[in-house]
């Protein structure tokens, strides 16, 4: 009875609606993932990608494969966000200058080959040869039969390709694992370490930054009571950049030489 | 009929009108659940909490809305447009989308249609939703790269590791629900539940389920992608007016979404409580979507329990426990979930699937004995190798001065 009704309810029209629709967005966003200057913005339009495929391959009557599609895709896209987060930068942005010489040629001629590679070939196979067997392919629901093809005739290939993933993983793994030459101090360490020290100065952490009438920031060292400057309340960061003020315009009865410094 | 029969009869426009309703169910769940949850964590804490706009401050939530949308709306200078707008919306229409596939009600007469309240029914629904929670992360994500700001980063970066670590936890605490309900179908897991919940037959994949959505949500005390102590507000930060109230909205949107999905897998569904069936044929069966959203506010009400009790966890604490715990114990369940099965199925007698069960539960008793024994071993130890400690400590303001130098010398 569902797949009578299921029959009925199948025209070729809405599918077409939907792939004149999708289909545009779903090229604009793979030309722009290819254009776009910031690797964030790629990987942005890549799931957009990843993502209309889905709905093709739901609309074609692969639903898990839809769904599948965007479980895993997202999550891979989101790997790759954070690659480019931790690799290239947060703001980076691609370089169109060309490093090698005579590379863009060879590209552009490499681009044009397999391009055309892929599209005759789809197309010899696809155009003109209407697509037979789905019914007989869903018989059993979708689901159970594509288990059943997993699991029974390609099993050997799927278990070849997970452990192909596996290893690929464990080698990632191995290869940015770096061993401790000494045990990682633990919060407890740490604590020892601050109390059985020298003094007791650091015991309940750092100086603060200077906080004064007319300049409140980070790059301000605090003052200690004799009026000098107390250098540990300043980031080693700030320091090495060159980035630290001098905090001795900001002491009591010096501030009118510095009004309107901040304003 | 099965559900997935009865919802391929509906006409075009019933589907718009259960969309909305559904829409509307979840706006007002929000309201209602915002409300909620600061009048029981002010109970909790010993507080009243809002009682000023509306009876029982019952409408306070609406006037906040209002408040915040009428708020200016912020554009940070050093954030990306486009993706500072579109990543609010993610979230918010995403939330909504794992609604299509939760069933609400058993079947019903709406507008002298017979159908349920479910707008379709797809046979790997529940990979669905896990699908759309997925999609839903990029909202949180995009919002903390694009406002070009420290805080909304490490936020959103924090968010995403969670995600992805909690996902593969709550994933592996569904795959016992398809074992033995024999479907990805909600509909179908929820008609498998007739005789026994999942929650009492598969407590543990309920359990990892239930700390899994919690991570899921960014919730406390898992909400370390908005941890307001360290994060400032985390990946909204600088979002503000409307655009913030969508944010909002998701996450509250989420917590429903989740407790639906929990209810849908683990008790029962839109069935009533056992020994209360006959309330399922009442008002047409209408009446199925009060024991739906009963079981819903009880999962409601499990969050704020756990906000109002639990302290937030320390990142690498989160991050141990979701690799290192979860997963792991999901994976030994799933093992023993799967060789139950495949027992049974084979006919073996259930003397032999009893005498399994009661083989695994005395391994995991001697196993995890036999590692208390090990670490009580260790703590001793240890407790010898501490010395008792000998820094100085600061004098005892007290009238006497040799009393405390006293007091200093011996300490």
């Amino acid at each position: 009875m569902i797949n009578l009704a299921l029959e009925v309810g199948k025209t070729a029209a809405p599918e077409a609606t939907m792939f004149w629709i999708l289909a545009p967005l779903a090229v604009i966003a793979a030309l722009g993932m290819l254009l776009a200057k910031k690797a964030v913005h790629s990987a942005i339009l890549m799931a957009w990608v990843m993502i209309t495929l889905a709905i093709f391959y739901i609309a074609q009557g692969a639903l898990f494969l839809g769904i599948v599609q965007v479980v895993v895709y997202t999550g891979a896209v989101m790997m790759l966000f954070l690659f480019i987060l931790m690799l290239v930068g947060v703001d980076s942005a691609d370089s169109l200058k060309e490093t090698i010489k005579g590379l863009r040629p060879i590209a552009i001629l490499a681009f044009l080959g397999f391009g055309g590679l892929i599209v005759s070939l789809i197309g010899r196979a696809t155009i003109g040869h209407p697509a037979v067997g789905l019914d007989v392919a869903n018989a059993s629901g979708n689901v159970p039969a594509l288990a059943e093809l997993l699991f029974s005739k390609y099993v050997w290939a799927f278990e070849v390709v997970s452990a192909l993933l596996i290893t690929a993983a464990l080698g990632a793994m191995v290869l940015a694992h770096n061993h401790r030459v000494t045990a990682k101090p633990t919060q407890r360490d740490l604590s020892i370490l601050r109390f059985r020290g020298d003094s007791l100065a650091s015991a309940a952490g750092l100086p603060n930054p200077g906080v004064y009438a007319l300049h409140n920031a980070v790059d301000v060292p605090a003052l200690l009571p004799d009026g000098s400057a107390a250098p540990t309340s300043i980031s080693a960061m700030l320091e090495a950049r060159g980035d630290v003020i001098d905090s001795s315009p900001f002491q009591l009865g010096q501030a009118e030489d510095v009004e309107g410094e901040d304003k | 009929m099965t559900t997935a029969e009865i919802l391929s009869f509906d006409p075009g426009w019933l589907i718009l009108v259960k969309g909305l309703l559904v829409f509307i169910i979840c706006v007002v769940a929000t309201l209602v659940a915002i409300w909620a949850e600061r009048r029981i964590v002010a109970r909790m804490q010993m507080r009243i909490g809002p009682n000023r706009v509306g009876p029982f401050g019952l409408l306070q939530s609406l006037s906040d809305g209002v408040k915040l949308a009428l708020k200016e709306d912020l554009i940070p200078a050093a954030a990306d447009k486009v993706v500072f707008l579109i990543a609010p919306i993610i979230s918010a229409t995403t939330c909504f989308m794992a609604f299509a596939v939760i069933p609400m009600t058993g079947p019903v007469t709406l507008f002298g249609h017979k159908t349920a309240m479910q707008l379709t029914d797809i046979p790997v629904g529940v990979l669905y939703v896990l699908a759309i929670a997925s999609v839903g992360v990029y909202g949180i994500i995009l919002a903390g790269w694009s406002s070009g700001s420290t805080y909304p980063l490490l936020g959103g970066l924090r968010s995403s590791a969670q995600v992805i670590s909690y996902e593969v936890a709550m994933g592996l605490s569904l795959v016992a629900v398809f074992i033995y309900s024999g479907s990805m179908s909600t509909s179908e897991i929820v008609a498998a539940q007739q005789k026994w919940w999942y929650s009492v037959v598969l407590f543990p994949s309920f359990v990892i389920y239930a700390i899994s959505m919690v991570g899921e949500t960014n919730r406390a005390p898992f909400d370390l992608a908005e941890a307001e102590g360290e994060l400032v507000g985390g990946f909204h930060t600088e979002y503000s007016s409307l655009k913030f109230a969508l944010f909002f909205l998701a996450e509250y949107v989420n917590i429903v979404a989740v407790s639906a999905l929990a209810t849908t897998l683990f008790l029962g569904g839109y069935h009533a409580l056992p020994g209360l069936t006959f309330t399922e044929n009442w008002l047409g069966g209408w009446f199925t979507i009060v024991w739906f959203l009963a079981k819903v506010s009880a999962f409601f009400f499990l969050f704020v329990w756990l906000r109002g009790t639990l302290p937030r966890l320390r990142y690498d604490q989160f991050m141990k426990f979701g690799w290192k715990v979860l997963i792991p114990a999901s994976l030994f369940w799933i093992l023993i979930v799967a060789t139950m099965r495949v027992m049974s199925l084979r006919g073996t007698s259930r003397a032999g699937v009893l005498g399994f069960a009661v083989g695994v539960v005395l391994i995991v008793l001697v196993g995890s004995f036999l590692y208390d024994a090990s670490k009580k071993r260790g703590e001793s130890e240890s407790e010898i190798e501490i010395p008792a400690p000998s820094f100085p400590v600061p004098a005892i303001p007290v009238k006497d001065r040799s009393v405390s130098q006293s007091e200093v010398t011996r300490g």
